[in-house]
């Protein structure tokens, strides 16, 4: 057992419903009791989805429990291919399903419907959200993709973008652009808008494109053994990674890499003296995987950020992850716990998080902008305009959405002159956020010889030392609390002094 | 006064139910705790389930605003269910560890989920054993909000219930307000039945444990929610009286409402009528204003919150619209009875749920308006009909004179931006 507040994942029949929702002709049959179709919302609010989700749940009752709960998954699954016709099936049960063991999967194989019936397996109490995408890709891939001959033309399959996810729809397009300049053709993009139909085609292709390794790796893997299919490794966000994935994409499609970067703008925005601030910003990076692994590049090499931490909450990807923080000197951070992460945050101390919806939260609570970078999403995360992660236009979106969160360039300076102006104040943000302009809370009279705030049990403020720490604009504060502290930890101090607070500076400036 | 006579026959009391049974577009029970923890300052409402039901309260709750909210879930692993752990002693750690990084926890809600009750974890035992390790300071009590036994606001229903056995004794004649609503309805119900003379007034469930009303055979006591039914056996079985009554959704159901409880206090018709009159004239205007797009035109409820007879009552005898369909996952006679006795005859009154075949009737009718779960919104309104999320009837104040005309436009404002946005196209 245990206890949690807030979950990054899903259960995995959830997983296995972001796969059948971004599908056409296919339906999912899900034994599982009344409650259960609130995962239905969403997929039609979050993603703003015009359908519902292809999706019939049982709805089994307390009292059908002693009686006959096989009889009700069976007259719902023939209910449910009488009325949607669709072209395959795949069938499973949630977590209370799991544990009454009608085996739906065994049923279903018995009905003798004309179509194909694919059953999932997916342990609800061991696994979660992206083990139940992966998985009932995976099982859809095997039962419908066979070996077949390849198109004349050099083609590819773009696998693993689904419903929920964070910008597929974009990437989608974005990573078309990028083959139309090599003259590649597109086989199919599955699961997003793919019918089953489609699935059985995935054979023709030359290659896959492995967009979200989390959602279709085992499928990528399945399809390099059976239909003797390469895969892409390099995920390309960010312009290096861009780069990396054209060249990598090219040998193994043996055509010359294209690239055509007229519409990138991110290096020159990045280079332009306007993001000099942008400087070492000390940045936290935390979300899945893929985008983590992605974020931690463009933070270093793109963006000139210090990378002060870094992880993913799925543990699936903890060894890449692990090897990842190694690289930058760091320890990674594989939790699904939300308040660890939290902690993790708070001790790092970073001037950005780059995260999810959940470390925007943290963010507010901290006082630490924030901007996002990877599921779990938000409606937000589903702006009505192109917004892509992936290729150069990603790049660019990448920059505009990593610095919307910051006090810019020539603001900061003017912070640090007029720290004490009605306007230009801690409690105000910066000042294109918009919101309605906050008075700066009354200073409190001077009453403590010694400050309380300490944040460690045996350093003092001296009262004079904290004074001098609130001239400090609002977003450098932390970093220049901590870095404080540590100097003085470091040399064995108890008090902090002014001159202590100015000798940290010196000794950490660059 | 003008207390209406229910009309037999021309009234939906005596209507045909169509009852229907196959997939429910409804949530479970444990959707409640999303309103009950905010209303219950000193409790915390620990789910024993899946990570589903951890998925659903984040999903259900929309944002996440608190860091650390007074809910969570103790998700069962594959430990619990192979026998491999014993799942109390999992628990009693998980609550030890709970209470002592949470000490302003004085009331701690084991909720049952699906899968706590397929594996028959017995919580009511595990409540009795916590209560007394945590006594005095904790009181531990169960209840279920699975999706096998509980749909939405019965979660509600199912806590409350939970606590009247342990509420304490008393003779007093004193009235119950029974129901969480937000305080700021709460204060208006108190303060127009105080300003007839009318008191002590207590609330159930009060915002921290200390103000828990007490309970005997002069207690009476309103429901202010129609989905009490549990709690409301509950209170009886402690000898508590009820007060029948609409409930007090508008001007009509307000008055209703509060006439009921003034008779049962012998409120004289001058004083009624000088506490009243005010908030019922706003009320009126309020609602003319509101429900202008409203008039003439069909509604149909999907069964969701339990709300949907007392809506629609509203909706048609306030509002003048038409029902096509009201539907309701399940039919308390008990306590909508006097709702469903004012709505003129006409409506299909459905009860259960078969998502698809219900879908099919909304196609058909292709009504003006239709109630429905956030599940199905964003559907119908693709096909061109216009929807009412159900769920912001739950979170929002819609009770009471002050709040009837804000309840009317909750409903018209989906037709109010259909049709400013269909004029915009056209010019």
């Amino acid at each position: 057992m245990k206890l949690t507040v807030w979950t990054y994942e899903g259960p995995p029949h959830v997983g296995a419903m972001r796969v059948a929702t971004a599908m056409r002709g296919l339906h999912y049959v899900l034994h599982a009791p009344q409650g259960d179709t609130y995962a239905d919302l969403l997929f039609t609010m979050i993603e703003r989805r015009d359908h519902r989700p292809p999706v019939t749940y049982t709805t089994f009752e307390g009292r059908d429990l002693g009686a006959d709960t096989a009889g009700i998954f069976r007259d719902t699954c023939c209910a449910a291919y009488e009325r949607f016709v669709p072209q395959a099936m795949i069938v499973g049960a949630s977590c209370t399903a799991e544990l009454i063991q009608d085996d739906p999967g065994g049923l279903a194989e018995t009905m003798g419907l004309p179509i194909p019936v694919i059953p999932l397996e997916l342990p609800s109490y061991q696994r979660k959200e992206n083990f139940g995408t992966d998985e009932t890709f995976f099982q859809i891939v095997k039962a419908l993709a066979k070996p077949m001959p390849r198109s004349a033309e050099v083609s590819v399959n773009l696998i693993g973008p689904l419903a929920l996810g964070f910008r597929h729809r974009d990437d989608i397009e974005e990573i078309k652009h990028l083959l139309a300049q090599m003259g590649i053709a597109v086989n199919v993009v599955a699961p997003f808008g793919a019918t089953p139909e489609d699935i059985a085609r995935l054979g023709a292709a030359h290659a896959n494109i492995l967009m979200y390794p989390e959602h279709a790796e085992a499928a990528a893997r399945h399809l390099e053994r059976v239909c003797d299919q390469p895969y892409t490794k390099t995920v390309p966000i960010g312009v290096g990674a861009t780069h990396d994935f054209v060249n990598e994409l090219a040998q193994i499609c043996g055509v010359e890499p294209q690239i055509d970067t007229t519409r990138l703008r991110q290096p020159w925005w990045s280079k332009s003296v306007d993001s000099t601030y942008l400087t070492g910003k000390r940045v936290f990076l935390f979300g899945d995987a893929t985008h983590v692994h992605a974020a931690a590049r463009i933070a270093r090499d793109e963006m000139g950020f210090e990378v002060v931490g870094l992880g993913c909450y799925n543990r699936e990807f903890a060894r890449p992850i692990r090897a990842l923080a190694k690289e930058f000197g760091l320890e990674a951070l594989i939790s699904d716990d939300y308040l660890a992460v939290e902690q993790a945050i708070e001790e790092a101390a970073p001037e950005m998080i780059l995260g999810t919806q959940m470390e925007r939260h943290i963010g507010k609570r901290l006082g630490i902008p924030c901007a996002v970078i990877s599921a779990p999403v938000h409606v937000q995360d589903f702006p009505a305009r192109y917004s892509p992660q992936m290729g150069w236009e990603g790049a660019n979106v990448i920059f505009d959405t990593w610095i919307h969160p910051l006090v810019m360039g020539l603001e900061e300076h003017l912070l640090t002159m007029f720290r004490e102006d009605f306007e230009f104040h801690d409690d105000a943000g910066a000042s294109h956020h918009g919101g309605k302009a906050v008075a700066p809370t009354a200073p409190t009279p001077e009453v403590h010889e010694r400050a309380q705030d300490t944040g460690s049990d045996v350093m003092v403020w001296l009262a004079c030392a904290e004074k001098e720490l609130k001239k400090i604009p609002f977003f450098v504060r932390g970093k220049a609390k901590r870095n404080t502290e540590k100097f003085a930890a470091e040399r064995g101090m108890s008090e902090i002094s002014v001159d202590t607070l100015y000798e940290a500076k010196a000794h950490y400036a660059r | 006064m003008n207390t209406p006579a229910p009309i037999k026959a021309q009234s939906c009391a005596d209507a045909p139910v169509l009852k229907e049974r196959g997939q429910r577009e409804v949530f479970c029970g444990l959707t409640g705790i999303i309103w009950l923890h905010r209303k219950m300052q000193d409790a915390f409402f620990l789910v024993v389930g899946s990570r589903t039901c951890a998925h659903l309260l984040q999903s259900a709750a929309g944002v996440m605003i608190f860091a650390e909210p007074r809910f969570g879930t103790a998700i069962l692993e594959e430990t619990d269910l192979a026998g491999m752990a014993d799942a109390n002693d999992e628990l009693d750690r998980e609550v030890a560890r709970l209470l002592s990084r949470r000490p302003d926890i004085k009331q701690l809600f084991l909720v049952g989920s699906c899968p706590s009750e397929v594996i028959k974890l017995d919580l009511a035992r595990a409540a009795e054993r916590l209560t007394t390790a945590h006594a005095p300071h904790v009181r531990v009590l169960n209840y279920s909000g699975s999706g096998i036994e509980t749909t939405f606001t019965q979660g509600e229903d199912a806590c409350l219930a939970a606590m009247v056995p342990v509420l304490k004794d008393s003779q007093a004649r004193e009235l119950v307000l029974v129901g969480a609503l937000p305080d700021v309805v709460e204060d208006q119900a108190i303060t127009l039945l105080s300003e007839m003379g009318i008191g002590p007034i207590r609330v159930l469930p009060s915002s921290r444990a200390e103000g828990a009303p007490e309970i005997g055979e002069n207690t009476v006591f309103a429901c202010l929610q129609p989905f009490l039914g549990d709690t409301t056996a509950a209170l009886e079985r402690r000898g508590a009286r009820r007060i029948t009554a609409p409930f007090p959704f508008g001007e009509e159901g307000t008055t209703l409402w509060l006439r009921a409880i003034a008779d049962e206090f012998g409120v004289d018709d001058a004083t009624f009528a000088r506490v009243t009159d005010a908030p019922r004239a706003r009320a009126r205007k309020a609602i003319e204003n509101a429900s202008a797009a409203l008039r003439g035109k069909s509604v149909f409820f999907m069964p969701d919150s339990q709300l949907e007879i007392p809506l629609a009552r509203f909706l048609t005898r306030e509002c003048g619209m038409e029902a096509v369909e009201i539907g309701a996952p399940y039919i308390h006679r008990g306590l909508v009875g006097p709702d469903l006795a004012l709505i003129p005859e006409g409506p299909r009154i459905s009860e259960g749920q078969d998502v698809d075949v219900q879908l099919d009737r909304v196609r058909a009718a292709r009504p003006d308006l239709t109630v429905c779960g956030l599940g199905l919104a964003n559907p119908l309104e693709a096909e061109g009909l216009s929807t009412k999320w159900a769920i912001e009837l739950v979170f929002t104040p819609v009770h009471f004179y002050e709040q009837a005309g804000d309840l009317a436009g909750l409903f018209s404002r989906p037709l109010r931006r259909r049709a400013i946005l269909e004029q915009g196209a056209a010019r």
